[in-house]
């Protein structure tokens, strides 16, 4: 099949590609070629016309939780996959917490198979250690081989300094990055931010030290054992200036950051309602500050959500009963644009680094470009369609989200890949 | 002039007026209370659940004496007795209740926001009995109360909360409140036990409890919790009642005698309070119980009769 975007902005800092008002020939998902059409081109092609729409490399997420295998009733491989392509996103990688654990090639495989055929790539990222329990490191070698791409015990810190540095120095043989939850354990466990809020509303406190310990601990062991570690969802201001300092030193730290890291901070709690409970928990307006500095200034090198999704009856519980977590994927990209352009903390470019090329780049997987003779893996935007959040309208098997009805700016409208494209709701093959 | 809200959830943010008409009808039951005949009919024909997630003897039993001084059906559930055992959420629970015609809800819950969350669930009136380590209005409006009794006055009158403020449901309802009608506000115990940020509440921090002595008119001495969990927090008991105990020699010292001292009981003898410093309580701790009767006749009269 033959489809033509019309008039679209062209847009890829990966290839120093910036090009508005150009044309795209995609023939079965291959792009044919950008700019001028011929007639003969045209011919029998379904056209969408993108006047004053960009289009990009597709969008990756590096930190999504499927609850597949384990808790099927709040996230498939397939409704998670759904909810990426509805959120503008072309791939994504999801965390081993599911029950059984990531931890073995089955399982691997498993998800690799249930995602097979889908728009959006899925790439699992394996236990750190066996059954995430921090006793002895994951078969890292037999899980890269079936298709892992980095190793966290997510949802905690890999739980002692010794099996951390094993961890680094064996995942090291295959480059792939240990990704880590920083939380002191015998620190954290608590319900909210510690600070005046807690000490207000009451609830058990999680400190920014927490964090800040584990943050040093990682990056000291980074340093020494020459491994890469990956700081999934950073919250603190502190941990952001670590991070910054250890890359000055050259040190392999890489840092991501959530949307709701720096869109809410701990006021939101004030509420009690649930889909404020998450950890790392909302932080002070001083933390999003710094984040706000680490975006700009490349400390953090990519957004993503903690899509975490979490059934009903889990949530609407007593506060310090509700699990922690909120889904994100179909609200990430509005709450980028919102926040980040449209404050002009980042430039277009700037986040299509931090949604698509940075998450590849640290993962080891290759950048799509948007070139003659390459498939079309490519996410459509509008960073200027305003639109209010409706959870009832989510792809997401759960609903778990603190934003229902934000009015947001900035959408993706689509996105193609493996022949495939999502466009106004509907899935189909080109 | 009625309340300001339909629930009583917690005092921060409750209006001068809304404490003002409490105590003031508070007053008014007290002095039923001192009748033969202590029941009026003002609450016939409503019905009150107490909803009892956590055990409590003190505040439950007087609730239900409130409860039944107004002439209202009361329903004591507790958690023991309930479905909860079986695995029954608390959303399930109270659309239950409710559907069982219920006017008003009174909850303790271990957990913070729990009165909070009910509002959401819910329609009844909802008084908050103690949640978690957040709130405990009555209690506090009681402590006011019993302090306006014998002082003649709250504006001005400077009170200290002494013990573990950290994990208090106590201290935070009697700042809020106390802070409304114009008290002065201080808290002492060991830094440990000592919330972060309470300063930005207005609150003074003291760490010498003969300072605290020496500066206030009022002591508010919490229980301190004996389990294990709340000793991460200090040495040993030991430890704490020689630096934290009141004792009749601190008070002497201070030439402080007639300081007044509340206590929300019971009370831990030889830790937070000296065996001498107790028995000088009774009557003070005797009248307490007795104005926290009045004192939750009132709320529940006064959001009772609202809708």
């Amino acid at each position: 099949m033959k489809i033509i975007l019309k008039n679209s902005h062209l847009l890829n800092p990966a290839q120093n590609l910036d090009k508005a008002e150009t044309d795209i020939l995609i023939i079965d998902g291959v792009i044919s070629k950008t700019g001028n059409l011929t007639k003969e081109d045209s011919k029998d092609a379904k056209v969408f016309d993108l006047k004053g729409k960009y289009v990009v490399p597709g969008f990756f997420d590096m930190h999504v939780h499927l609850r597949e295998p384990g808790r099927e009733d709040e996230e498939t491989v397939v409704s998670g996959c759904n909810a990426a392509a509805s959120g503008g996103f072309t791939g994504i990688a999801c965390m081993p917490n599911t029950e059984p654990a990531i931890d073995s090639s089955e399982v691997v495989t498993l998800i690799k198979r249930k995602a097979a055929g889908h728009l959006v790539d899925v790439y699992p990222v394996a236990a750190a250690s066996v059954g995430r329990k921090g006793e002895i490191i994951s078969p890292m070698a037999e899980l890269v081989e079936y298709g892992a791409v980095a190793f966290s015990d997510d949802g905690v810190a890999i739980k002692t300094s010794a099996i951390l540095r094993r961890a680094l120095e064996y995942s090291k043989m295959y480059k792939t990055p240990i990704i880590e939850h920083c939380e002191d354990e015998s620190l954290g466990g608590g319900s909210m931010n510690e600070g005046f809020n807690s000490t207000v509303l009451g609830l058990p406190p999680i400190p920014s030290v927490a964090e800040d310990i584990i943050v040093m601990r990682d990056i000291l062991m980074a340093e020494y054992t020459g491994g890469r570690v990956h700081i999934a969802h950073i919250s603190t201001k502190k941990s952001v200036e670590m991070v910054r300092e250890a890359k000055k030193k050259g040190i392999n730290v890489t840092a991501e950051v959530t949307p709701h890291h720096f869109t809410l901070t701990d006021d939101a709690v004030k509420t009690y309602d649930t889909n404020t409970k998450m950890n790392p928990p909302l932080r002070t307006r001083e933390d999003v500050e710094e984040i706000i500095r680490g975006l700009k200034d490349g400390t953090i090198d990519c957004i993503a959500s903690d899509h975490a999704p979490h059934s009903i009856e889990e949530k609407e519980v007593e506060y310090d009963y509700a699990p922690n977590g909120i889904i994100g994927l179909e609200t990430e990209v509005g709450l980028t644009f919102t926040e980040l352009y449209h404050n002009k903390i980042l430039t277009l470019e700037q986040i299509v680094e931090k949604l698509s090329i940075n998450p590849r780049k640290i993962l080891n997987l290759p950048v799509p470009k948007i070139e003659g003779g390459q498939m079309a893996n490519l996410t459509i935007l509008d960073p200027d369609e305003v639109w209010t959040v409706d959870i009832n309208k989510f792809k997401s098997k759960s609903i778990n989200s603190p934003f229902d009805k934000r009015l947001l700016t900035g959408k993706a409208l689509g996105v193609i890949n493996h022949r495939q494209m999502y466009f106004n709701n509907e899935m189909m093959n080109i | 002039m009625p309340l300001s809200s339909r629930h009583l959830l917690g005092l921060q943010g409750v209006p001068k007026e809304d404490i003002n008409l409490i105590l003031n009808t508070a007053k008014t039951f007290r002095e039923v209370l001192e009748r033969p005949i202590k029941k009026v009919p003002t609450l016939q024909g409503k019905t009150i659940v107490n909803l009892f997630y956590e055990s409590s003897t003190r505040t439950r039993i007087s609730f239900e004496l409130a409860e039944k001084r107004l002439s209202a059906d009361a329903i004591n559930f507790a958690v023991s007795t309930s479905s909860v055992n079986k695995g029954e959420t608390l959303k399930d629970t109270i659309r239950n209740i409710e559907a069982m015609k219920v006017d008003m809800v009174v909850v303790r819950h271990s957990v913070s926001g729990t009165p909070h969350f009910l509002t959401k669930v819910c329609d009844a009136n909802i008084i908050n009995a103690g949640d978690g380590t957040h709130e405990h209005p009555t209690q506090a409006l009681l402590d006011m109360y019993s302090i306006k009794e014998k002082l003649g006055r709250l504006e001005g009158i400077k009170v200290c909360i002494v013990g573990d403020i950290a994990h208090s449901r106590v201290a935070l309802s009697n700042i809020f409140g106390l802070k409304t009608v114009g008290a002065e506000v201080s808290v002492c115990g060991p830094s440990t036990m000592i919330p972060r940020n309470i300063e930005d509440l207005g609150v003074k921090v003291i760490h010498n409890i003969d300072e605290a002595i020496q500066e206030n008119d009022v002591l508010n001495v919490l229980r301190i919790q004996l389990e294990r969990k709340a000793r991460e927090y200090f040495p040993s008991i030991r430890e704490y009642s020689t630096y934290f105990g009141i004792t009749e020699e601190r008070l002497e010292k201070a030439g402080k005698e007639d300081i007044l001292i509340l206590h929300p009981g019971p009370i831990n003898r030889g830790v937070e309070l000296s065996s001498g410093v107790a028995d000088g309580l009774k009557q003070i701790i005797l009248r307490q119980v007795t104005n926290g009767v009045a004192v939750r006749m009132a709320v529940l009269y006064l959001l009772g009769t609202m809708n």
